[in-house]
Parts: structure tokens; C-alpha cells; sequence
């Protein structure tokens, strides 16, 4: 090996690392842009109203004492806590069962097509997707309006009673949401090797018994990256008792939510600081939880 | 090998995730520079050059383009009616809820044109008639009878018809339609049954209990309504809504005038001849078509309840009016109001001229007031035009001409209009109790509270 054959080896070897590089660059610039625009700043030009008042100055920490003292503060984050609660509940046992359902499907096309069923929710837009549960929840309208008789409920009004809000706003988001996330528990379970799951079987297990011990374990870590993103997501819940508010008339949702809280206070109050306040709250109890997560289940390890 | 890739894929979507998270820091320290610069030049929203102090207020340098109309459904026929008359006018009509049910539609728009510093609308029309408490401090409507619209007109609208748009004597809006609550009822079906109209409270009362008893099914109210406050406890004086200054109320719903209307609801809404559905909801459509025996209720109910494909579509020659009952001793009489919307002029509007003689076509030509519309007209040459062709129409099994016109002049003073929505807050703290069998009397303590919240939230100092 002469030192004349070696230069332009290397040369070459150190020439396709970068023509890779810059096409990972170039893939990711548009989604950086856009999170720059869309995500950072957003939240930075938010964080700065949070600390400041109306006028511009520096406010300390009186915006968020005067989002806390409002007489609608603490409801709305009981609700939202509740809700959180009973959504990631149902999102976490019945996505993983679903899923687990779906992967044991023995004929290729019933997957493939219970799979669009699952999917097709989540590909209309939220509101759109509300609409839909508003007319399934007016037993005047609702097709399954027979059930709802059965239930005792005969009004949309007694439909939407103030108990029943964070359970409906849990199933609107699940039917909205969920068939995304059994798709892709899905592709996660494909991706357990074929050779674990085969010594399983010859061991004796069955589909149980692999589920709990082979599958949910190697699903664990797509379970926590769903839960962090459904918080993120939940914890930011508008729509929902927007739309079921004007629905209503304002009889039910009005104030639910913190974020519709935030919208109140910017657009009823012309308080944009307080409203920005609620918005960093919301922001930093998502981080921290994801925190948390990421941190307890070892979310970034390699094995 | 697909699972390879699979794999692959995933461990590198980690890693860019923390790559991202590396990169987005970086993002926010820039950004803070960015934000931080960019704040201090944006503020006060740009007036355009040539503009200057005029009839009142300070105008935006005038150009010409299409004049930006919003309104809700039911006025779009008004919006339509100006362009038939004006075929060279350029409208450009938006149909929006038009505020109604204290959605804040319009306050939440105006905000964000605000601080873009365009996009206003030329005229609004709004079903809320407490507008002017938030648009007349955002700067976003134009005083009226400075220079703008001319007396002459101005004293035409019926006495006390502009009372919502007026601050410290001057008109900030036009009052479309007076909205009074009388006592709508089944004439035919009276007389059948033997029934005499009540006129005062407690003969409403005991005819309430005995239809309950005699022909279960029919009503002779609804109480679910977001203005059902409006309808009963406006009409029993009861303090609520005691607008007292620009930013003062007086809330006392604890008082007897509210005790005396909340019980003869609790008891008829126990006996079922109240309806606690909506008028406005499929459902009553539903169950109660053909069963409305009475119904309290403001004057536009004939063209938007009873008269009313989407409604009741209650047949001719059964709808009868009376003046709303009164409590024993109450002088003088005293009755509610429901609405009766309002058109505001955006004091950012570019082309004023045609703003203005639109909105003063729309309140005080007879073309839509006395023809097309569905409400009392404001405007008073209007109402006797708009009355006369009612009682032409043959709908009405009486003349509910002195009938209307005597209750226009007894809606109770006592009840304001504040920046906060009554209806609002009626709907979410009073409607789901009553939905659920509670009795409104037990409720009024939680009543209080929630009017005195919402208006210290909207900055009211509130005395009780």
C-alpha cells in the first residue's frame, strides 16, 4: 500500500459522509424552519408576554398570580386533570390491546382493512371530527339515538350534563386520535424480530402469554412516546368543549378547558399577559412530564 | 431486511429528536433577540396618513373598494335588501352568529384586527345589545350623532331604543328591532278549553297547574332558553343585571322579586307545563309543535318561533298576543326584553360615506324594516309600518298592534346593559340544574355567585 493510493481513498471516504450529511441537512431544514416558526417562536414571543404587562414591562410573576386567583382557574385544571386521567387510561389499554388484536389477525386483507377503519377518524379534521359527535350526541338527531333513550338521556341537554363532560371529551379525542396510534403500535409490533416470537411458541407460550412477556415489553418505549405526545396534546384540550359550548348554547364547556381559559382572558379580557401566563404553565407541566417519562423509561437508550 | 430498516429508521428518528432538542435551544436564544427587538417599533396601530379628527372622532384617510357588511342569518335579507336598492354599492356580505348568546364572536375578531391594525369590518350587525360596554372603550365604533347621522333621524327611534348604544349622551349604535317579552298564546285553543288570558303572575300560575292537570303534554312556557332570565326575572324586577355606571353593577338576586318568579317556575317546570327545552332546539320543534298553549316571550317569537318554518310553523288565525302578567301591586307594569340587535359603524372604516347610508337605510327604510323584517323595528315610522303589515298578514288571531305597542314601553329600567353576557352565564351556572330537576329557588344563592365572578372578571365593581 503506497501513500499515493491512500490519499485519494480517503479523500473519497471523507467526501460521501458529507454529500450525506448535507442531504440530511436539506430533508431536515423544512422542518426546522417550520418549527422555528411555528413552534419557537411562538413560544418565546409567548414566554415574553407571560413576564410582562400590557404596557410592555417587565411584570414578575403577576400575570400568573392573576390566572390562578381568577375564579375559574382551579376548575378548569380539576377538569383537565380528569380528563387527562381517564383518556391516557383508555388510550394506553385499549391502543395496546387493539393493536394486539390487529397483529393477531390471521388474514392479510381483514388487517389491512380494519386497519383504514381504525385510521379514518383521525384523518378528519378536529373540528370536522367534533361535529360528528355532536349530532351523535343530540338524541334528536343521533343515530344512535335508541342507546341514549336506554341511558335515560332524551335531550342533548341532559346528554351533556356537567358530570359527563370530561368522559365525552375522553371518547371524542380516543375516536378521533386512537386509530393513528393502533396503526402505529401496528408497525411496532411487525417490528419484534420473527425469531423471538417463533422460541416463544416452541417454549410453549401462547398469544397471552407472548403479549405480556415478548410484545408489551418491546412495545414499552412507543407506549411512552404516545403518552407524551396524548398529554401534550390533552393537556392543551380546546376544541372539544369550544365547539360542544357553542353547541350548546354555552350550557356546557364554557371554561373548561385552561386553554379555553387562556382564550378567555386574550379575547373577552383583552388580557393577552395573563392568557400567555396559562400558556407557559400549560408548556412547562408538558415538559416536565415528558421529562419524567423519557427519564423513567429510559426513552433514549440505544438497546 | 424490513425489519432492519424498520429498526434503523426508528433509532435514527431518536436521535434526531435530540439533536432537535439541541437545536431548538439555540432557536430560542435567537428568538428572544428577535421578539425583544421586534416589540418595542410594533405597538399602536398605524392610522393612515390624511386622516383626521371628524364628526367626533378620528377618521382613516378614505378610499373607495367594497363595503365589508357582517351579519348574522337572519339580517343577511337585510344586507340583500340595501344591495337591491343600491345595485352600484359593491357589498361584500360576511354571515357570521352575530354575537348572539354572548358568543363574543365579534369582541374576539376585533381584538385581532386590533392588533394587526386591519381587517375591521365597515358595519356590524349584532344580536347582543350590551355591545357598546366593550366597543365603545376598544375605540372600535363610531359616534354616531356627531356629524355622522343627523338628528332628525336620530329622534325618530322609539323613546329609550337607543338606550344600549348611548354613552354619556352620545350614540355609538343603531338599535334595529325593540324586543319586548309579552304573552304569546293559542287563542282558539283557550277559548276551546275555557281558559281566561291571565293578567297577573299567579293566575298564570294556577292556569299552568291546571293545564298540567287537564291536558298533560301542552306548555305554557319554556324555561331553557339562554334568555329565559330575560323573559321571567327581567319582567319580575329582579336584580341581576344592575348597571349602574360604566364599570358598577348591583347583583341581588336573592331578593323576593326573584324568589316569587323562580318558585312559579319551580312549580310549573314540576309540573311539566314548562318546557325546559330551548324554543330554539330541534327537540322542542319536535315535541312540542301543536302543544304550545302560552308562551312568554319577546315580539320577534311570532316571525322566529310560531311563523316559522324551522320553528313551530304554528297555522294562521291561532297565535294570539297579550301584555305580559304582572305581579299584584306592581306599578307600573313591568316586562323584559329579549335582544333587539344593534348595527355598529367601525370607526376604522374606509369608506364611511357608504357605511353610513347603509346603516341608516337598514334601520329606517320601510324596503327591509317594515317588509322584510322579523322584529319590531326601532326606528318608530318603521314599527307603525311593520305593525300594520302584520296585522294585514291575517296571521295573528288578534290585534297585536296596542298590544305591542304598550308593552314597548314597559320594559323595567332596572336591568343594564353590562359587558358581561347575562345569557352566558344563565346557560352555564342555571340551565344544566334546571335540566337535572333542581329547583331554580335553591339555585339563585350560586346565581349571585356567578354574576359577581364574570362581572369582577370583566373588571365591574360589583355591590349587592
Amino acid at each position: 500500500m503506497t501513500p499515493a493510493s491512500t490519499g485519494p481513498a480517503r479523500a473519497r471516504a471523507r467526501r460521501a459522509p458529507w454529500r450525506v450529511v448535507r442531504a440530511g441537512h436539506a430533508f431536515t431544514a423544512g422542518y426546522v424552519i417550520l418549527l422555528a416558526a411555528f413552534g419557537v417562536v411562538p413560544v418565546v414571543y409567548g414566554i415574553y408576554f407571560a413576564f410582562t404587562n400590557a404596557d410592555n414591562y417587565f411584570a414578575g410573576l403577576s400575570n400568573f398570580t392573576a390566572a390562578a386567583r381568577d375564579f375559574r382557574y382551579l376548575p378548569s385544571l380539576e377538569h383537565i386533570g380528569i380528563y387527562l386521567a381517564i383518556w391516557l387510561a383508555a388510550l394506553v389499554v385499549l391502543v395496546t390491546a387493539l393493536a394486539l388484536v390487529l397483529h393477531q389477525l390471521p388474514v392479510w386483507r381483514l388487517s389491512g382493512l380494519v386497519r383504514f377503519v381504525y385510521y379514518i377518524p383521525g384523518a378528519l379534521a378536529g373540528v370536522a371530527s367534533v361535529m360528528v359527535w355532536l349530532f351523535m350526541l343530540d338524541p334528536t338527531v343521533s343515530p344512535a339515538a335508541s342507546f341514549l333513550h336506554l341511558l335515560g338521556y332524551n335531550t342533548f341537554g341532559q346528554v351533556i350534563a356537567p358530570g359527563h363532560l370530561s368522559i365525552l371529551f375522553a371518547m371524542i379525542a380516543f375516536w378521533t386520535g386512537a386509530g393513528g396510534w393502533i396503526v402505529v403500535m401496528y408497525g411496532a409490533l411487525n417490528n419484534i424480530p420473527l425469531d423471538v416470537m417463533e422460541a416463544a411458541r416452541i417454549d410453549g407460550a401462547g398469544a397471552w402469554r407472548i403479549a405480556r412477556y415478548i410484545q408489551i415489553p418491546m412495545l414499552r418505549k412507543w407506549i411512552v412516546y404516545m403518552v407524551i405526545l396524548a398529554f401534550a396534546a390533552g393537556a392543551q384540550l380546546f376544541v372539544e368543549p369550544q365547539l360542544v359550548s357553542e353547541a350548546s348554547l354555552g350550557v356546557a364547556g364554557r371554561d373548561y378547558s385552561p386553554n379555553q381559559l387562556a382564550y378567555d382572558f386574550a379575547f373577552q379580557n383583552n388580557n393577552v399577559n395573563v392568557a400567555a401566563a396559562i400558556s407557559v404553565e400549560l408548556l412547562v407541566v408538558c415538559l416536565v412530564v415528558a421529562g419524567v417519562f423519557v427519564a423513567r423509561s429510559r426513552f433514549f437508550d440505544a438497546n | 431486511m424490513a425489519l432492519g430498516i424498520r429498526a434503523a429508521r426508528a433509532r435514527s428518528r431518536l436521535r434526531t429528536s435530540s439533536t432537535r432538542a439541541v437545536f431548538a435551544v439555540g432557536a430560542v436564544a435567537l428568538a428572544v433577540t428577535v421578539a425583544a427587538c421586534g416589540n418595542g417599533g410594533s405597538s399602536g396601530s398605524g392610522s393612515a396618513s390624511g386622516a383626521g379628527a371628524k364628526d367626533g372622532f378620528t377618521q382613516a384617510a378614505q378610499t373607495s373598494g367594497p363595503l365589508t357588511v357582517w351579519v348574522d342569518s337572519t339580517r343577511v335579507p337585510a344586507a340583500q335588501a340595501y344591495q337591491k336598492a343600491h345595485p352600484d354599492v359593491k357589498l361584500n356580505i360576511v354571515t357570521y352568529d352575530g354575537d348572539a348568546n354572548g358568543s363574543n364572536t365579534l369582541q374576539t375578531k376585533v381584538s385581532l384586527y386590533d392588533r394587526t391594525g386591519s381587517g375591521w369590518p365597515d358595519v356590524v350587525f349584532s344580536a347582543e345589545n350590551n355591545e357598546i360596554a366593550w366597543a365603545q372603550p376598544a375605540g372600535f365604533t363610531a359616534p354616531l350623532n356627531k356629524g355622522l347621522i343627523p338628528d332628525s333621524v336620530l329622534n325618530n327611534f322609539s323613546s329609550g331604543a337607543l338606550a344600549p348604544c348611548m354613552v354619556d349622551g352620545t350614540v355609538y349604535c343603531l338599535r334595529n328591532d325593540l324586543a319586548p317579552t309579552m304573552l304569546w298564546y293559542n287563542a282558539p285553543l283557550m277559548k276551546q278549553w275555557g281558559y281566561q288570558v291571565p293578567t297577573t303572575w299567579p293566575q298564570y300560575q294556577q292556569l299552568g297547574e291546571e293545564v298540567a292537570k287537564q291536558h298533560p303534554g301542552y306548555i305554557v312556557g319554556a324555561a331553557g332558553d339562554t334568555f329565559t332570565p330575560e323573559i321571567f326575572m327581567w319582567a319580575s324586577q329582579c336584580q341581576a343585571n344592575g348597571i349602574t355606571g360604566i364599570r358598577s353593577v348591583t347583583v341581588n338576586v336573592t331578593t323576593s322579586e326573584c324568589q316569587r318568579m323562580g318558585s312559579l317556575l319551580d312549580t310549573l317546570l314540576a309540573d311539566k307545563s314548562m318546557s325546559k327545552l330551548s324554543a330554539f332546539s330541534s327537540a322542542f320543534d319536535k315535541q312540542e309543535k301543536g302543544k304550545v298553549l302560552m308562551l312568554p316571550g319577546p315580539v320577534w317569537f311570532a316571525g322566529s318561533v310560531f311563523d316559522s318554518a324551522s320553528g313551530l310553523n304554528t297555522p294562521k288565525g291561532q297565535m294570539a298576543a297579550a301584555p305580559m302578567p304582572q305581579w299584584p301591586g306592581t306599578t307600573p307594569p313591568s316586562t323584559g326584553n329579549v335582544g333587539g340587535g344593534l348595527w355598529l359603524l367601525s370607526a376604522h372604516s374606509a369608506h364611511l360615506a357608504a357605511a353610513v347610508n347603509f346603516i341608516e337605510w337598514v334601520t329606517t327604510n320601510n324596503a327591509y324594516q317594515a317588509d322584510l323584517a322579523p322584529g319590531l323595528p326601532a326606528y318608530a315610522p318603521a314599527a307603525s309600518a311593520w305593525l300594520a303589515n302584520q296585522q294585514k298578514s291575517g296571521y295573528f288571531a288578534n290585534n297585536i298592534v296596542p298590544v305591542v305597542q304598550q308593552v314597548a314601553g314597559q320594559v323595567w329600567q332596572g336591568w343594564g346593559y353590562g359587558k358581561f353576557s347575562q345569557e352566558a352565564i344563565w346557560a352555564s351556572t342555571m340551565t344544566p340544574g334546571i335540566t337535572a330537576g333542581k329547583a331554580i329557588v335553591s339555585m339563585l344563592p350560586s346565581w349571585q355567585t356567578a354574576i359577581t365572578n364574570y362581572a369582577t372578571a370583566a373588571g365591574y365593581q360589583v355591590s349587592h
